[in-house]
């Protein structure tokens, strides 16, 4: 019966060019790089085999486990920020704003699609306090506080990140719950409401288990993303000062194209894949755990 | 449906005498609150463009010794001349344009193409087919620029914008397989079977029968991958081992280090150059991107 749809040779034309190309930039590099692990050098002076040398280095590298911290440490707050500011959002657009809301929702949506390099000079220029200072600080001034450095210690320039991200990103999150949230039958609301639920104890009750699938999957989105940050940082902070605010991604970044240690950066990558397949597992795991239940 | 309309009229609820005076008036307050959150929400969301435009058009000393609130005391739209063409921003954004626009054609190509095989064509393996392009999303592409690096070095690519557009195209397919996979499913294998019968080979069909019905779902996926290309940093910087290569992003953030660090009305033009044309085509197709966004096909 379905012949036509089982041509092999119409099968290797559609799929073939796809196929090879996903292999030779993704499949090939990915074993590769696993390869790269056990040597040392770089493609210009070429590799020598060094066991498990890099594996050990991982272990013992202080800078490693700054960056390893400092990467979960983001993940999480920015996780956790951008899916409740989106949730708070989605919950003002559908409850509050109702059909007035697609001009908010447009608005709130622009930060989500600049890109994060001109964002993050603009955020550097709105916290700046030399040689001029910028809106936020002469905001603090003002309002007869001094001046603050943002950028001046790996603390304060942390907050700096996570304020930008959370600005930049919660308008996307917004619109996917949003769309999880039109999908609550109107008849359910209608019931519980003549139940006399109302408020916050309408949100509590039954929107926030309906929403629950749509906020799940806004995680494992959201973690994915925020495990590999670069761009924000780099643009930001530069991993600076010092190397206060630099994540597993920029760390792999330095050490194989400042220091030209390929074998050493492979390792590092490694590691940020691992943690990368962990955490999704784990976000996975108590998901399909709640799901069960409920 | 009496109770629901309650609440809803308590602002122009005067002629409802039933309506205790305090709760009416306390949730007549909730509603100010609201009000205010809304509008501090959308100063936060907009007043840094504004104030990054206005900036944009200051003179140095103007921006050195006038408060950082003030409007521009001369418009100095030379900035954004001088961004261009000193700054070079004309030519990143021309890279941009030539790494971008092939990676897209050949990512919405391909990925088109593997997704209509991996759900309409009916052979063994294409779930497993499907789940291996699956793992290309979680896998960091920190994992894949050392081995490129090196591929691109041996055979001669390395100098030109072909890394960019390759790297772009590997990276962008999982994404697009997997979501025009799921656009197919709701095509009916009958309507292609049809088509077929009537004498067109399959490939045909895909060509001039499945393509068209999804249209939308190719402008959506279109759409995303573009801005998830164009804003791209990481491969960028990579690959672009001189200055005559670089993407509009590159060149943004050596910007500062080239000719803005004491420039910095062109600096702010340039970064307003980028927002802004940015924003441009997303606006331009907003109602499109919204459409395709809340259809469903990025929820779980």
């Amino acid at each position: 019966m379905h012949r036509v749809l089982g041509d092999r040779r119409a099968i290797l034309i559609l799929l073939g060019p796809a196929l090879l190309v996903y292999t030779l930039i993704m499949l090939v590099p990915m074993v590769w790089s696993l390869g790269y692990s056990f040597t040392k050098g770089n493609s210009i002076e070429g590799f020598t085999g060094s066991g498990l040398d890099n594996f050990t280095r991982l272990l013992d590298d202080p800078a490693v486990h700054e960056a390893l911290w400092f990467t979960l440490k983001y993940a999480v707050i920015v996780t956790a920020g951008q899916v409740v500011a989106g949730y708070l959002l989605a919950l003002l657009y559908v409850f509050f704003l109702k059909k007035a809301s697609a001009l908010v929702r447009t608005l709130v949506f622009f930060p989500v699609i600049l890109p994060t390099v001109a964002v993050g000079l603009l955020f550097q220029k709105l916290f700046q306090v030399a040689p001029q200072p910028g809106p936020v600080n002469s905001l603090l001034n003002a309002i007869g506080l001094e001046s603050i450095d943002f950028f001046g210690n790996a603390g304060s320039a942390f907050w700096v990140l996570i304020i930008m991200d959370i600005w930049r990103s919660m308008g996307f999150y917004a619109v996917l719950l949003f769309a999880g949230l039109m999908d609550i039958p109107d008849e359910v609301l209608e019931s519980a409401r003549l139940d006399g639920a109302s408020g916050p104890r309408l949100i509590r009750h039954i929107v926030l288990p309906l929403s629950l699938p749509v906020l799940l999957s806004s995680l494992i989105f959201s973690v994915n993303g925020t495990l590999k940050v670069f761009d924000s940082v780099v643009a930001l902070t530069n991993g600076g000062p010092g190397t206060g605010t630099t994540p597993l991604t920029l760390y792999m970044f330095q050490s194989s194209f400042t220091y030209s240690e390929y074998g050493y950066g492979s390792t590092i990558a490694l590691l940020l894949t691992v943690v990368c397949l962990l955490v999704s597992l784990a976000v996975y795991r108590v998901s399909r755990r709640d799901n069960t239940e409920s | 449906m009496a109770i629901d309309t309650l609440p809803k009229t308590t602002g122009t609820g005067r002629g409802r005498p039933k309506q205790p005076p305090l709760r009416a008036a306390r949730k007549a307050g909730g509603r100010l609150w609201l009000r205010l959150a809304v509008a501090l929400l959308l100063v936060i969301e907009v007043y840094p463009l504004i104030w990054m435009f206005l900036t944009s058009l200051k003179s140095n000393g103007d921006y050195l010794d006038n408060s950082t609130w003030s409007l521009p005391t001369t418009w100095e739209w030379g900035n954004y001349t001088e961004a261009w063409t000193t700054g070079n921003i004309g030519l990143y954004v021309k890279n941009s344009l030539l790494a971008v626009v092939p990676a897209l054609a050949l990512i919405l190509l391909l990925g088109t193409a593997a997704g209509f095989a991996l759900q309409i064509m009916v052979w063994k393996g294409r779930g497993l087919t499907l789940l291996v392009f699956l793992a290309g999303m979680m896998i960091p592409p920190q994992m894949i620029l050392l081995p490129l690096f090196t591929l691109y070095f041996q055979t001669g690519l390395s100098g030109t914008l072909w890394p960019l557009i390759l790297t772009y195209t590997g990276t962008g397919l999982p994404l697009t397989v997997f979501m025009m996979a799921t656009y197919y499913r709701t095509v009916p294998r009958e309507l292609l079977e049809a088509a077929t019968v009537a004498g067109a080979g399959i490939l045909r069909a895909f060509w001039t029968i499945s393509l068209p019905v999804v249209r939308n779902a190719l402008l959506t996926v279109g759409l995303v991958q573009f801005f998830f290309i164009w804003n791209d940093l990481l491969i960028a910087l990579t690959f672009t081992n001189s200055q005559d290569l670089r993407t509009i992003q590159v060149g943004l953030l050596n910007f500062t280090g080239d000719f803005g660090a004491t420039q910095y009305g062109p600096l702010f033009a340039a970064i307003c150059i980028n927002v802004f044309g940015t924003l441009l085509i997303y606006l331009f197709l907003n109602q499109k991107v919204m459409k395709g966004l809340t259809s469903g096909a990025v929820k779980g």
